[in-house]
């Protein structure tokens, strides 16, 4: 960011793709960003993809 | 979730491992190793053919491997990229002894010669959310997990309640398949346990253990459930509703016992749990047939490597370091922004809030770059299809087993199919999931579909994801009916299944009726102010506010009080022992001299209009008289206007001088006038809360309450600290501070709300009379000192929430669009919610909120028009007679008279108008009509419901 150094990318990157990464993604996606989600597992959702129902409104987690 | 392999400017890379990374803030180069998964994505069309094939099954990790996969597979159906992978360490192929799924992929996807690829990114920031691992219960031996049948852990009675489940949302026992009839639940399984190296709270488990309860109940009400908790953590927002609703069920039962072991009933595999009576030390045991561990929150052991990659140090917990003034931060790296429960444990919503706040670091890091390397989104040219007859296709989704559990879907199909103009049907296990909207773009493309008809869910739910699979096939999105066959008929008709496949026909048909009529509606496209308006100048104001500004928005900070700081200027220090005071300065001057932001100190809100994009606010003066009222353009509005401290009715404050609040406390130690030889101390948890009157919990006061306890011994230790609790909720790393007080002679006595602490108003020293309920004795103490731990309650909301029209809770906080999913949203579009005017929460939770807030608020501001939905009413001037019904009816003051050569006319603002109707069936003449709703469409509905 410093002069010289070139002027910043106007592109992120996010590590992992749980509900709190696609999050994440979604808002600056949506704001102008350039979002490269990575995930190591083979699909994203994380741990909230697993989740029955939750807290505290009952409905279906995705 | 769907929303994100949607996104034109979001590239997801499954598989993907992160190998280097170099540079500095806004010019990061990264390098990454995409593995193999042997399937190419833009061929594979996520049929599962090649599954239904492959002869070689392992355990399905998504099923936390409680039903079997297939080498290659798609392990869940809402999957994202809908494609399939291959298992390397499983597949034959690499045995050199099968090659089936090659040979029955239709679409040629399947490709065993892919390597590992490198790739190289450049990025300006970077954010980490890699998560959490759930505790490992093997470690916890003594609960038999890995060896005894029935235990399990929660993550996967997750997976065994979901109607996607293994067991397809069935409750059964592992040992022999059969329902159990009695259930325990079992807290604190790897957290606030020293000895499994996790003594932190894990502060989900609570919750979600009600959660699995209520669950269980709700589909066996027969089933006894009981749980074992040291206390119960349910602090948030709606949580202790929540919390009472399950304590309120028949055969629910809440012990505060920890069970020291599980044995095993070797004649029928039951359990047996064991635990110490309290008080007398008796042990005593109880059988069930299934026991549920809660499993806390344990870091991702691949953390350590990660901290490596990027640089940055892991606490003694082994989450990422970061402090109450910038959750998101990382101490040295700049750049690199941390979120959600790779800091630490947290539920959904906070996970939520805290990945926007981080998300708003890097945009404001960037925001010179917004938009030099984004695209916009582009649809194919809708079809015109005027005079086309209609062509119609019905998608009938299963939703699980939340449709096809109860309706018989192949019936469902046969009758959309003989129903006149249907001319594809097709049923999809999830109609919601990437691949099946796909699929139905694909059909409507195919088959060259001009009306569409989803029996599915509620509109509420998933309507915009399917008009936009309407949108990418080059069809008018209005052109679409959903069909609520599981809200309004299998949900509610599950006991009786032959009439409720009955009605959810006759829905079909009444629907496609509807559809028929539906005609192409265009959107309204609008320019957006680019100013932000916060109401609010304390923590969360003044954070969302210079967050917006650092964004490049200008930004209109206004706080009724004639200094910012809200309730952060009546703190002192904090938890982790950071001082308040030159935070708060830095922040106020931060805010000062900040050129996008003008603070209106003194000021409120006295009148609001408008919508998205283009609002209309009046600021008056507080002291009236004096200052000038102030008329603002915005495009958006941020509510941070926080709550205030309930002063107690009980205890004798007021009256007494030796009764105060936390704050009042916190105020006399910092300004030394506490005395110094105090002998005893009392302090009572949740005076004005968790009661009839107010019933929620308050979130912060067991922390101020540790906080202050400490302080009084570090001042001095001989000072004897009593504190009174119902359930100590010192949630996530607060633990540890519970954990010093304890260390250092705190003293904690549980009392029940029907045993408060009593006050003995006769003498004028104070005499405190209790009762322990955990050592079931009466007490009696005489401090020196009492201190009231009293609720933050809403304040001024009532008025806003009036001029705003942003509904409140029961508890008098504001309502976001979703208790879950959109925590920083409100239902009108273009408010945002921060803080505490949201509810309860200390400074990290606040800040992050803020920030998240303000990211929100930029997805908006950043856009250069918004749409607005075209579905809204129109008035035919020749039959209006100027009678003036509708404006008085309608909610959203969306109807005007407008001057035309007729003379005074009712005219709609489309953007202002939601399309309810009221002021259509009010209208005399019947000059109104609705765009997504005529007359025609409706008729033909209720003609068809009577055709049956
Ligand atoms: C049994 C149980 C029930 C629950 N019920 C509820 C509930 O009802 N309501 C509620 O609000 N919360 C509930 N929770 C909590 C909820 O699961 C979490 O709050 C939430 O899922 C956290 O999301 P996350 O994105 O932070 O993490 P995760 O879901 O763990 O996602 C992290 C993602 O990052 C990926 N990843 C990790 N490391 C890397 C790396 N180095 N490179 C690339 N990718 C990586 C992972 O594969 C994963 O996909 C429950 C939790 C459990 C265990
Ligand atoms: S007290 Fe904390 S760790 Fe224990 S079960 Fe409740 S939330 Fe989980
Ligand atoms: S003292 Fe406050 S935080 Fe603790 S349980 Fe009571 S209301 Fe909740």
């Amino acid at each position: 960011m410093k002069d010289g150094a070139g002027s910043p990318v106007g592109a992120v990157l996010v590590v992992g793709g749980g509900i709190s990464g696609v999050q994440a993604s979604l808002d600056l996606a949506s704001s102008g960003f350039k979002v490269y989600l990575v995930e190591k597992a083979p699909m994203i959702g994380g741990k909230m993809a697993q989740l029955d129902k939750t807290f505290p409104t009952l409905d279906c987690s995705l | 979730m769907a929303e994100a392999g949607r996104h034109p400017n979001i590239r997801v890379l499954a598989n993907t491992d992160i190998e280097t990374v170099e540079g500095e803030a806004g010019n990061f180069t990264v390098t990454v190793t995409r593995r193999p998964r042997y399937v190419n994505e833009d061929l594979c069309v996520g049929c599962r053919t090649c599954s239904t094939y492959c002869p070689q099954t392992l355990p399905n990790v998504f099923d936390e491997n409680l039903s079997a996969a297939k080498a290659i597979d798609i392990l869940c159906t809402q999957s994202i990229p809908a494609v399939a992978a291959v298992n390397r360490e499983a597949c034959l192929y690499f045995q050199n002894k099968c090659t089936i799924c090659l040979g029955v992929c239709k679409a040629k996807a399947i490709d065993f010669s892919q390597k590992r690829k490198k790739g190289v990114m450049h990025v300006g920031a970077i954010i980490v959310s890699p998560g959490y691992e759930v505790f490992d219960a093997k470690i916890a031996g003594a609960y038999g997990y890995g060896r005894l049948k029935n235990v399990m852990n929660s993550l996967e009675f997750e997976r065994v309640l979901s109607a996607s489940g293994p067991s397809k949302g069935e409750v059964l026992r592992r040992s022999d398949g059969k329902i159990p009839s009695k259930i325990a639940w079992l807290q604190c399984v790897g957290s606030r346990d020293a000895r499994v190296g996790h003594s932190y709270c894990s502060g989900i488990c609570c919750t979600y253990a009600i959660k699995q309860m209520i669950l269980v109940k709700h589909h066996y009400p027969s089933i006894e459930v009981s749980i074992f908790h040291n206390d119960i953590r349910s602090f948030g927002k709606g949580f202790e509703d929540f919390y009472n609703r399950a304590r309120q069920m028949q055969g629910a039962r809440f012990i505060r016992k920890r069970i020291s072991s599980i044995k095993e009933n070797k004649r029928n595999n039951n359990l047996i749990v064991t635990y110490t009576s309290d008080g007398c030390h008796t042990i005593e045991e109880e059988e069930f047939d299934m026991a549920v561990l809660s499993v806390g929150m344990s870091p991702s052991k691949a953390n350590g490597a990660l901290a490596g990659i990027l640089g940055l140090e892991l606490n003694h917990h082994g989450f990422c370091h970061t402090d109450s003034f910038s959750p998101g931060e990382i101490a040295g790296r700049p750049g690199i922004f941390a979120a959600a429960t790779f800091t630490g444990p947290m539920d959904i919503p906070d996970s939520i809030s805290s990945a926007s706040g981080a998300g708003a670091a890097a945009a404001q890091l960037l925001s010179s770059r917004r938009g030099t390397l984004t695209l916009p989104k582009a649809y194919p040219i809708a079809r015109f299809i005027e005079g086309e007859e209609p062509r119609i296709g019905v998608f009938v989704c299963h939703c699980g087993t939340n449709i096809a559990g109860v309706a018989d879907v192949s019936s469902l199909l046969a009758h959309a199919s003989a129903l006149k103009d249907v001319v594809h049907c097709e049923d999809q296990v999830v109609s919601c999931a990437s691949d099946s909207l796909q699929k139905i773009t694909k059909a409507i493309k195919e088959k060259r579909l001009n009306r569409v008809v989803i029996s599915a869910c509620s509109p509420k739910d998933h309507e915009e994801a399917f008009r936009e699979a309407l949108r990418e096939s080059g069809l008018n999105p209005y052109l679409l009916d959903i069909a609520n066959i599981r809200e309004q008929c299998t949900w509610v008709h599950y006991g009786s299944k032959d009439e409720a496949n009955q009605k959810a026909k006759e829905i079909i048909s009444m629907s496609v009726a509807r559809a028929r009529n539906l005609c192409p509606i265009e959107d309204i496209k609008l320019p957006i102010n680019k100013n932000g308006l916060v109401i609010g100048g304390g923590l969360a104001g003044m954070k969302a506010a210079l967050s917006l500004a650092r964004q490049g928005f200008k930004v209109y900070l206004v706080e009724k009080n004639e200094e910012l700081g809200g309730q952060l200027a009546m703190l002192h220090y904090t938890l982790d022992g950071m001082p308040v005071k030159p935070f708060l300065k830095n922040l106020i001057a931060e805010i000062k001299s900040n050129n996008n932001i003008e603070v209106f100190r003194g000021y409120e809100l006295k009148s609001f209009a408008g919508y998205v994009g283009n609002f209309k606010s009046t600021l008056a003066g507080v002291n009236n008289a004096k200052a000038a009222s102030v008329e603002l353009e915005h495009g958006i509005v941020i509510v941070a206007t926080g709550g205030q401290l309930l002063k107690p009715a009980e205890y004798r404050y007021g009256e007494s001088q030796k009764v105060v609040t936390q704050q009042e406390l916190e105020q006399m130690i910092a300004s030394n006038s506490l005395p110094g030889d105090l002998k005893q101390v009392a302090i009572i948890q949740c005076v004005g809360a968790r009661n009839e009157k107010r019933k929620y919990c308050s979130r912060i006061c067991c922390g101020e309450a540790l906080k202050n306890a400490l302080k009084i011994k570090e001042l001095n230790e001989n000072t004897d600290v009593v504190v009174f609790y119902r359930d100590l909720r010192a949630y996530g790393f607060r633990e540890d501070y519970y954990l010093q007080a304890r260390d250092k002679g705190v003293l904690f006595i549980q009392y029940e709300p029907e045993n408060k602490p009593e006050i003995d108003l006769q003498r004028e020293s104070l005499s405190l009379s209790f009762y322990d309920s955990i050592l079931n004795m009466k007490g009696e103490l005489n401090p020196d000192l009492l201190i009231l731990s009293t609720p933050i309650i809403p304040e001024g909301n009532q008025e806003l929430s009036q001029l705003l029209r942003v509904s409140l809770t029961g508890d008098g906080f504001f309502m976001e669009a979703h208790m879950k999913l959109r925590p920083l949203d409100t239902a009108t579009d273009g408010i945002f919610l921060c803080g505490m005017a949201h509810y309860p929460k200390y400074i990290p939770e606040t800040i992050n909120q803020a920030d998240g807030a303000a990211l929100r608020a930029a997805t908006i501001l950043s856009q250069n028009s918004i749409t607005a939905s075209g579905a809204v009413c129109w008035i035919a001037e020749d039959k209006c007679i100027s009678c003036g019904a509708c404006i008085s009816v309608c909610r959203y003051g969306a109807i005007e008279f407008c001057e035309t050569p007729h003379g005074k006319k009712a005219g709609i603002n489309p953007v202002l108008c939601k399309g309810d109707g009221l002021c259509n069936s009010t209208c005399p003449t019947g000059a109104i009509s609705l765009r997504h709703f005529v007359d025609e469409g409706i008729t033909a509905q209720i003609d068809s419901a009577f055709e049956a």
